[in-house]
């Protein structure tokens, strides 16, 4: 790829608030221009609203965003997958195709790179499918497929591993790490631990909106730099 | 009921023979009402749209108003569109009273409510399911609106038939306006009501008959519309 990455994302003194409470507060940290990291911490924490948040979807109520640079398609280098699959009515490959053309590419390149996608997330015999009749776990790796095959210069998931039998979640694992390998940055919402240590390079720990450690994740699983940390790492930190 | 056994016999050989003024009078029904269908869906739909994807003063004021106007009363809206069209009215110079396009008006305005409320909720919902993603694409509200019809087609059609259902069982409005004049403003409803006040049950019958065959194609298509929908995982 020659194009330049929009990354590394510097994010400061992010906060979000909703009337008067506070789901954000002050969060600041750096996202790198490649490997995975990990966004983690118990449900409630506030993934969800972050990865929102950098990926623009929802605007901060202080603190800002820096990109690298800011191309006129800033959102269109980015891509998410939410937590709760959205779907098109319409069939599996359809899905695919869809956010190709929005792209602009061409209907025999938007084919190849469909069947590509499908081949690399075990969805080739569903291709016909309509997106929507598929299995849970079916629907979350097709809402990847479909993030990826626009090649993003970074990559948002919320929690794809929720849903996945443990082939399933393998599969989605060694996917994630392809997706990094290939150049795209991926920031990965989960509060599965296990999934956190085989793919992240980086680790963002948020507790009640605030951001309670981030570094290398080798430190932050070897020796938890806050007490919220390890109590989380041990099982024993609740909401 | 020798009667009702004569006029049904009588109403099935002009049927059978496809009797000119029978088929005059179908064909003007279909015609009325297809129009005033083709032109309430179009504005319908894009008022739709635009409720949608914008928001501005008065839009919540506009919505009651459309929802309230769904179940407006034939007869009422026929009673103003001849206000409207009637010699001494402001649209008067027009001289369209007594002639199908008033027809047409008079179903337009009875439409337009029906077709965009039910389809401003539908877009509405799928907007509300839909949005983040539109949002995390990156896709203009033109885009977006597009897929967006794409999407709710079959509920779309559904809205439409049910449309056209309306439309074509109506007499209220178009009797008032459109005068139920022979070979003018004859429809199937119109000459169903006065023939069967003269009496003259055998041609009432055989249009009887036509309004309900033409229910039934509806409802089939409807049953068709939301079985295709399922099978696409709608
Ligand atoms: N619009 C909103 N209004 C009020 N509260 C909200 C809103 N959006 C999110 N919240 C709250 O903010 C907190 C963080 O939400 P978020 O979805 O980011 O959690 P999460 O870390 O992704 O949790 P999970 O692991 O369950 O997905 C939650 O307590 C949630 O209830
Ligand atoms: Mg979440």
């Amino acid at each position: 790829m020659a194009r330049e990455s929009i990354l590394p994302l510097r994010c400061e003194g992010l906060s979000f608030r909703v009337g008067d409470l506070t789901l954000l507060q002050e969060v600041s940290f750096t996202l790198g221009q490649t490997g995975v990291t990990a966004v983690l911490g118990p449900n409630g924490a506030g993934k969800t609203l972050l990865l929102k948040l950098c990926h623009g979807l929802l605007a901060p109520s202080a603190g800002h965003l820096q990109w690298r640079y800011r191309p006129a398609d800033l959102r269109m280098r980015q891509a998410m997958v939410f937590q709760k699959p959205i779907l098109l009515r319409r069939s599996v490959a359809a899905n695919i195709e869809y956010v190709l053309r929005v792209r602009g590419m061409s209907r025999a390149e938007s084919d190849a790179r469909t069947h590509e996608m499908l081949r690399l997330t075990g969805l080739a015999e569903f291709a016909a499918r309509p997106a929507r009749a598929l299995s849970g776990g079916e629907q979350q790796r097709l809402a990847l497929a479909r993030a990826w095959a626009t090649a993003p210069d970074v990559l948002f998931l919320d929690e794809p591993g929720a849903n996945l039998d443990p082939a399933a979640a393998r599969a989605v694992e060694e996917l994630i790490c392809t997706i990094a390998a290939s150049g795209t940055k991926v920031v990965l919402a989960t509060h599965d631990l296990a999934q956190a240590r085989r793919t992240a390079q980086d680790v963002l720990f948020l507790h009640r909106g605030r951001l309670r450690a981030a570094g290398a994740a080798t430190d932050f699983f070897a020796s938890p730099p806050d007490e919220t940390a390890a109590a989380f790492l041990r099982g024993e930190l609740y909401w | 009921m020798d009667e009702f056994s004569a006029a049904a016999s009588l109403a099935f050989t002009l049927l059978a023979k496809a009797d000119p003024t029978l088929v005059d009078i179908v064909l003007r029904s279909l015609r009325v009402s297809l129009s005033a269908l083709a032109i309430a869906g179009s504005i319908g739909l894009l008022l739709a749209a635009l409720l949608t994807v914008t928001r501005f003063t008065g839009r919540t004021l506009l919505i009651i108003g459309i929802n309230a106007a769904m179940g407006l009363p034939p007869v009422v809206v026929g009673l103003a569109v001849y206000l409207l069209l009637s010699r001494a009215g402001p649209l008067g110079d027009w001289g369209l009273l007594f002639s199908p396009t008033a027809m047409v008006i008079a179903q337009v305005v009875l439409l337009t409510p029906l077709i965009c409320g039910l389809a401003r909720q539908t877009l509405e919902d799928a907007w509300r399911e839909y949005g983040e993603l539109f949002a995390s694409l990156g896709l203009n509200h033109f885009r977006a609106l597009c897929t967006l019809l794409v999407e709710t087609r079959y509920s779309l059609l559904t809205t439409l038939l049910a449309g056209f259902g309306r439309a074509i069982s109506e007499v209220g409005a178009v009797l008032i306006v459109g005068g139920n004049i022979a070979h003018v403003t004859r429809v199937m409803t119109t000459t169903i009501a006065m023939e069967t006040s003269r009496g003259n049950l055998a041609l009432a019958l055989a249009l009887g008959f036509i309004l309900i065959l033409l229910a039934l194609i509806i409802n089939a298509g409807v049953f068709i519309t939301r079985e295709i929908a399922q099978r696409q995982g709608g």
